[in-house]
């Protein structure tokens, strides 16, 4: 089966690409631009086109499909349309499938089913990335507080954090938000 | 009691203006709606979300809703129109050069003399022009077919008609990738203040009351909450009533101005809501007073027989088979009935018919209503033909020719 990835990410095509060559489906070809994607597509001749629901190329893919030959007719939304489960699933996940016609959709289904678990796992994947990000400015932000109460207070490192640390609990806030406040106050108060 | 929330999606486009501000002015919580609107990039997605029940409504472009309904492209699934969100509004954006050579730059000329210009350019041969409209099921495309085959221009084989989605059409014509454009405001402003391109036409030149942005609903999700489609219409018909109050011109452009709306100047957005058109760099921006209707003159009543001409002018581009059941279909697409049942306890003034002559009223026009006075506007095309839904086969033939 030739699969088409349609994707301007390509952090995230290389996730789905790599999922489906796992699953054995190594007849995969990436898009990710858009320059020029109609002949190249055409020349391809896929199966099936996963595409990113919010694309915002998705209305020229589809005028492409309903001009080509050799995507003579891809229909298939989502394939079967009574699996409403199946469909959510998708709209969830942000993937839609183009499935040219013919194609059984017994075929398409486990392909779909992988394509939406790839689509999350690199939304997961963003997200801890995200949560990576945070966390390091939080680090960052500990440390430069504790700096600061150590000069201001005189105190060594381990009672600087003990005072965020208990600050923290006294107020109901995480850490790294009280040790953000000082840093700020820091920066407006000066030297006062 | 708490609100119903009901999802509608749309494209960062002005003509969404009506469900937006049925929001954000309290319509649609004074109708104990509460009323979220879906942003998406492409009319593909907002389709998609709208048939799989990810949203209850949509911002969708008239024959899009009828291409659904017949099945084109996809598996057919009922969508019902029981409201317009608004009449024409798209311009004709060409390439500077281009531009220059069919037009005065910087004024609305007659669009008559531009098509017949572009015509001798196009039959003088050599290079092939492009066009890109938003959707292969777009009243831009329609009107830009129309308005080409009326110049002599055939829009299959003389130039080419390609797809740009609305946010990337600007771009488009900066890169050289088409030659002009048909798209909805702000984007042709865009393209104009670039420098890439100058108006040369607005579409209601080509079409004096051509239906543009609906609003579709699954046929299905609709019937089954009867009272929960009467409250949007009266939330979306009061929207209507709002946005044409000059005095509310700067607050309106600033709500759609905004990064969850249109993300985009409010200054370009208060110009195509105020008819106000720029038509090239460095010109002043110019009165078109039938620009884009939002509300005025029943432009939010579905009419049957506009949704008979697009499928009309979908059998003339070959997207479907002249074929009476799918006729049938496309025009029941459009639902008066369910708009007067929402309206009638309002007292507005409503069409007593709903179906007309399209292109036939040439000045302004009394019409019998229910209650109250109704004044239509004129409604002609440019080459003054008319259409007539009843008789489809001779329009498409062509007899019906002055």
């Amino acid at each position: 089966m030739r699969i088409a990835i349609v994707d301007e990410s390509p952090a995230r095509a290389a996730v789905i690409e790599e999922g489906l060559r796992d699953a054995g489906l190594t007849d995969v070809a990436v898009f990710t631009d858009r320059k020029g994607i109609a002949a190249r597509l055409e020349a391809f001749a896929p199966d099936v086109v996963l595409i990113n629901l919010a694309n915002p190329h998705r209305d020229e893919l589809e005028e492409l499909f309903a001009l080509s030959r050799a995507m003579a007719r891809p229909v298939a939304m989502f394939v079967d349309q009574s699996d409403t489960a199946g469909i959510e699933a998708a709209i969830d996940a942000g993937v839609s499938a183009y499935v040219v016609d013919g194609l059984r959709k017994e075929r398409i289904k486990p392909v779909l089913e992988l394509a939406i678990r790839r689509f999350r796992a690199y939304s997961r994947l963003r997200a801890e990335l995200d949560e990576a990000r945070g966390a390091l400015a939080e680090r960052k932000a500990i440390d430069q507080a504790k700096a600061l109460l150590m000069k201001k207070r005189a105190i060594d490192e381990p009672a600087a954090y003990a005072a965020l640390r208990k600050a923290a609990m006294d107020s109901g806030r995480r850490i790294g938000d009280v040790a953000d406040a000082i840093v700020t106050a820091d920066r407006l108060m000066g030297d006062l | 009691m708490s609100n119903t929330p009901f999802r509608i999606g749309f494209l960062p486009l002005v003509d969404a203006a009506l469900p937006i501000l049925a929001r954000e002015l309290g319509f649609a919580e004074e109708e104990r709606i509460d009323l979220i609107p879906v942003r998406d990039m492409s009319w593909a997605t907002v389709n998609d979300r709208l048939l799989y029940g990810h949203s209850d409504a949509a911002h969708l472009l008239a024959p899009l809703a009828i291409a659904t309904t017949l099945g084109l492209g996809r598996p057919a699934t009922p969508l019902s129109v029981p409201f317009v969100l608004g009449l024409n509004g798209n311009a004709i954006t060409l390439r500077p050069d281009l531009a220059e050579r069919v037009t005065v730059i910087g004024q609305p000329g007659d669009i008559a003399a531009i098509g017949a210009k572009l015509a001798s350019i196009v039959h003088e041969g050599g290079e092939r022009l492009r066009f890109g409209v938003v959707h292969r099921y777009s009243s831009h495309n329609y009107m830009l077919r129309y308005w080409l085959v009326g110049s002599g221009i055939d829009p299959d084989r003389d130039v080419e008609i390609v797809t740009v989605a609305p946010p990337f059409a600007a771009d488009a014509l900066a890169s050289g990738e088409v030659d002009g454009i048909c798209v909805g405001e702000p984007w042709n402003s865009v393209a104009v203040d670039r420098g890439a391109g100058v108006i040369v036409a607005v579409t209601s030149q080509v079409w004096l009351r051509g239906v543009e942005k609906v609003l579709a609903m699954r046929t299905a999700r609709m019937e089954e909450d009867p009272h929960l489609t009467n409250r949007l219409i009266r939330a979306l018909y009061r929207a209507g009533v709002a946005f044409v109050d000059p005095k509310r011109l700067d607050e309106i452009a600033a709500i759609l101005a905004r990064p969850d709306y249109l993300d985009g100047s409010a200054a370009l957005i208060r110009r195509a809501i105020s008819d106000q058109i720029l038509f090239a760099r460095g010109f002043p921006a110019i009165h078109v007073p039938d620009f884009m209707f939002q509300h005025r003159e029943a432009a939010n009543f579905p009419w049957v027989s506009q949704a008979a001409w697009l499928y009309a002018q979908m059998c003339l581009a070959g997207h479907t088979e002249v074929n009476e059941a799918n006729y049938h279909a496309a025009q029941h697409v459009f639902r008066p009935d369910i708009y007067r049942a929402a309206l009638r306890p309002f007292g507005v003034p409503l069409p007593g018919a709903s179906s007309k002559l399209e292109g036939g009223i040439v000045d302004s026009l009394g019409v019998g209503t229910t209650q109250g006075r109704l004044i239509l506007g004129a409604d002609r095309f440019f080459d003054a033909r008319s259409f007539d839904p009843d008789a489809l086969d001779a329009y498409l033939t062509g007899t019906n020719r002055p």
